[in-house]
C-alpha cells in the first residue's frame, strides 16, 4: 500500500510544470553516477591484470637475455647450478629437485592430515568445536612464514635428529614437514567448506540406507565434494612450491641434485632470495638467472593451476 | 499379523505392519506431533495427507529415526514394528538397525554422485556385501522392481545424475528396494516430477505393495485417492481422521476432513 502512495507522489511531482525537466536531470545524474562506478570497477580490474602482464613481461624479457648465453639444453640437463662461481654451471635440475622434494614432503603431510581433519570437522565434530576450530585454523594461516622457518630450524630439525642422529642441521625433511603444517589450515578450511556445501538430502539418503557416519562421510560426502577438495589441494601445492622463507632458512642454500629429503638443498625460491639479497650488477648473467629461475617457478605454478582447473571440472557434481 | 480391537472393525486394517501409539514429537520446545495413534496396514499403501506444516513429513521421518540426525529432537510414545512388536523408538534400539528394516525415498530425487549401479548397490555395500555375483543379481532385481531396468541396463556405469528426474526417483526407489526392506517410506515422492513421471511412479507403487508395506506422504489429494488403501488426515500435528481411502474421500466423518478434501481450506 505504501508503495502505491510513493508512486502517486512521484507521478504528482513529475506532472508539475518543470517535472519533465527534473526527471531528465535525475536520469542524467544517475547515468553519470553509473559511469563513474563502472569506470572505478574497470580500473580496479585493470590494475590486477596489468600487474600480472607486467610480471610475465619482465620475467620473459630478462630470461631471454639469460637464454641467449645459456642454451636451453644446458639449462635442463646440467646437474650443477653454480652461476656465481668462476666456472659457472646453469642446470636448473638441482633447484627443481629441491623444490619438488620439499613440496612433496609438505604435501605428504598436509593432504592426508588436512583431509582427515576436514572430514572430522565437517561430519563428526559438534558445531561448537567447529566454530572454535575454524578461526584458530585461519589464525595459523596468518603466522608470518619467517616464524615457520625458524620453527623448522630450531624445533623440527632438532627433534628429527633424535630419530636420525646424523641428520644435518640443514635438510629438506624438516622444512618440508613445516611447509605441510603451514598449508594444512588452507587444505582443511577449503575442503571443509566443500564438504559443508554438499546438500543435506544426500547425507540423509545415505543414513536412510542404514549407513554409519563414517560410511556416509567416506562414500557420499567426500565423492560429492571432490571438486572443492581438489581445488584445496591445488592451492596447497601452489603455496608449497612457492614457499620461500621456510626453505631459505632451514633447508640450507646449497644447490644439490638429490631426491633424498635427509640432505640439505636449495630450492628455486631459496636461490632467488639468496641471490637477490646480494649485490649483483644489473644485467649480469647472475642477475638474469634469477628471472630464469622465477620463470620456471611461474610455469610450474601455472601448470598446477591449469591441472586443478581441469580436475575441478572433471569432478564437478550437479546436486 | 496383529488383530486390533476397534469400535469400527471395518474401518481398521486387518493385519498391521506397524502402528504408532500416542506418538508425540518435538523439535526443541516446539511440539510438532500430538499423541498420534495411526496404524500401518501390511502390504497396503497408507497415505498421510493434510495442509503444509501439519506434521505429516515429521511423522513419516519418525519411522526410520531420521530425526536422530539432529540435536534437540524428542520422541514420546511408541512406534511398534510387527511381527516382532518392537518399539523402534526405544532408546536401546540402534537407529541404524531400524533403517535396515525401513527404507525411505525422499521428496527430491537424491542419487549419490556415483554410477547407476553403485547407487543401487549402496545399501548392500553398506551392509558389507562385496560378492560381485550377489550384487549384480540384487541390483538387477531392484532395478526391475523399480521399472527402470530396461531403460538403464546398457548404461549401468553411467552417472546417476545423467538420468531424468523421473528416472532418478525410480532409481532412488530401486536403491531403497535393493536391501529387501519390510517397509518403504515415501515423502512426497512425486512433488518434483512432471505428470508423466508421476503416473509411472504411482503405477510402480501399486505394483510394489504386494511385496512391501508402503507409508507415503502426499500433497496431492488425487494421488492419495488414486493409490492408497488407507488415508490419515492430519492437521496441526493432530490426527483428524483415519479410514479406508474410499470412505474417507466419499463420506468423511469429520467436517474438517470434508472441507480439506473438497478444497475449501488447506
Amino acid at each position: 500500500m505504501s508503495k502505491s502512495i510513493v508512486a502517486g507522489q512521484e507521478a504528482i511531482r513529475i506532472m508539475k510544470p518543470d517535472g519533465r525537466v527534473e526527471a531528465a536531470a535525475r536520469r542524467r545524474a544517475r547515468q553519470r553516477r553509473e559511469q563513474v562506478i563502472k569506470g572505478g570497477l574497470f580500473f580496479a580490474a585493470l590494475i590486477s591484470v596489468a600487474a600480472t602482464v607486467t610480471i610475465i613481461a619482465v620475467l620473459l624479457s630478462e630470461s631471454i637475455g639469460f637464454f641467449r648465453t645459456v642454451p636451453l639444453t644446458d639449462f635442463f640437463t646440467d646437474t650443477l647450478w653454480t652461476p656465481l662461481f668462476a666456472d659457472p654451471h646453469y642446470g636448473i635440475l638441482p633447484l627443481l629437485a629441491g623444490t619438488l622434494v620439499t613440496s612433496g614432503v609438505g604435501l605428504l603431510v598436509a593432504i592426508p592430515l588436512g583431509t582427515v581433519a576436514a572430514i572430522y570437522l565437517s561430519e563428526f565434530s559438534s558445531s561448537r568445536l567447529r566454530e572454535v576450530m575454524k578461526p584458530v585454523l585461519e589464525l595459523l594461516g596468518a603466522v608470518p612464514t619467517v616464524v615457520y622457518g625458524y620453527f623448522a630450524l630450531v624445533v623440527v630439525t632438532p627433534s628429527l635428529q633424535l630419530l636420525w642422529p646424523d641428520l644435518p642441521g640443514f635438510n629438506m625433511l624438516g622444512p618440508g614437514i613445516v611447509i605441510g603444517i603451514m598449508i594444512m589450515p588452507f587444505v582443511i578450511s577449503l575442503s571443509e567448506d566443500a564438504m559443508r556445501a554438499v546438500p543435506m538430502v544426500l547425507r540423509e539418503g545415505s543414513y536412510a540406507m542404514g549407513a554409519t557416519r563414517l560410511q556416509t562421510a567416506w562414500r557420499v560426502v567426500v565423492p560429492a565434494a571432490t571438486s572443492g577438495i581438489v581445488a584445496a589441494y591445488v592451492l596447497g601445492i601452489s603455496r608449497a612450491v612457492g614457499e620461500t622463507m621456510v626453505v631459505a632458512i632451514a633447508a640450507g642454500q646449497n644447490p644439490n641434485l638429490t631426491w633424498n629429503p635427509l640432505e640439505p638443498a636449495a630450492t628455486i625460491t631459496a636461490y632467488i632470495v639468496q641471490v637477490a639479497l646480494g649485490d649483483l650488477p644489473h644485467g649480469s648473467i647472475g642477475y638474469q638467472s634469477i628471472f630464469a629461475a622465477g620463470l620456471v617457478l611461474a610455469v610450474m605454478t601455472f601448470a598446477f593451476n591449469i591441472l586443478g582447473h581441469f580436475m575441478r571440472k572433471r569432478f564437478r557434481e550437479v546436486y | 499379523m496383529n488383530q486390533l480391537d476397534s469400535p469400527h472393525p471395518q474401518d481398521w486394517p486387518k493385519s498391521l505392519k506397524a502402528e504408532t501409539r500416542a506418538l508425540s514429537f518435538s523439535y526443541g520446545s516446539r511440539l510438532a506431533l500430538k499423541k498420534l495413534s495411526i496404524p500401518v496396514s501390511e502390504y497396503q499403501i497408507t497415505a498421510l495427507i493434510g495442509p503444509s506444516g501439519c506434521g505429516k513429513s515429521t511423522f513419516l521421518r519418525c519411522f526410520n529415526r531420521m530425526h536422530d540426525l539432529y540435536d534437540g529432537n524428542r520422541y514420546e510414545g511408541e512406534i511398534l514394528l510387527y511381527p516382532d512388536s518392537r518399539n523402534i523408538l526405544a532408546s536401546e534400539v540402534d537407529p541404524i538397525e531400524v533403517r535396515m528394516r525401513v527404507a525411505m525415498v525422499f521428496q527430491k530425487p537424491n542419487p549419490f554422485p556415483k554410477s547407476i549401479y553403485e547407487n543401487v548397490a549402496y545399501g548392500l555395500r553398506v551392509r558389507g556385501t562385496t560378492e560381485r555375483q550377489i550384487l549384480d543379481e540384487k541390483v538387477q532385481q531392484a532395478l526391475r522392481s523399480a521399472a527402470l531396468w530396461d531403460e538403464v541396463k546398457d548404461r549401468l556405469t553411467a552417472r546417476a545424475t545423467s538420468l531424468s528426474g523421473g528416472q532418478q526417483q525410480r532409481l532412488c526407489i530401486a536403491r531403497a528396494l535393493a536391501t529387501d526392506p519390510e517397509m518403504l517410506l515415501l515423502d512426497e515422492p512425486t512433488s518434483a516430477l512432471d505428470p508423466m513421471a508421476t503416473a509411472s511412479i504411482e503405477e510402480l507403487l501399486l505394483d510394489l505393495k504386494s511385496r512391501v508395506t508402503i507409508l507415503m506422504v502426499t500433497h496431492n489429494m488425487q494421488q492419495a485417492a488414486r493409490v492408497s488403501d488407507w488415508t490419515a488426515f492430519m492437521y496441526l500435528g493432530e490426527l483428524v481422521e483415519f479410514g479406508l481411502t474410499k470412505q474417507l474421500f466419499t463420506t468423511p466423518s469429520k467436517k474438517q476432513t470434508e472441507d480439506y478434501i473438497t478444497g475449501r481450506f488447506g
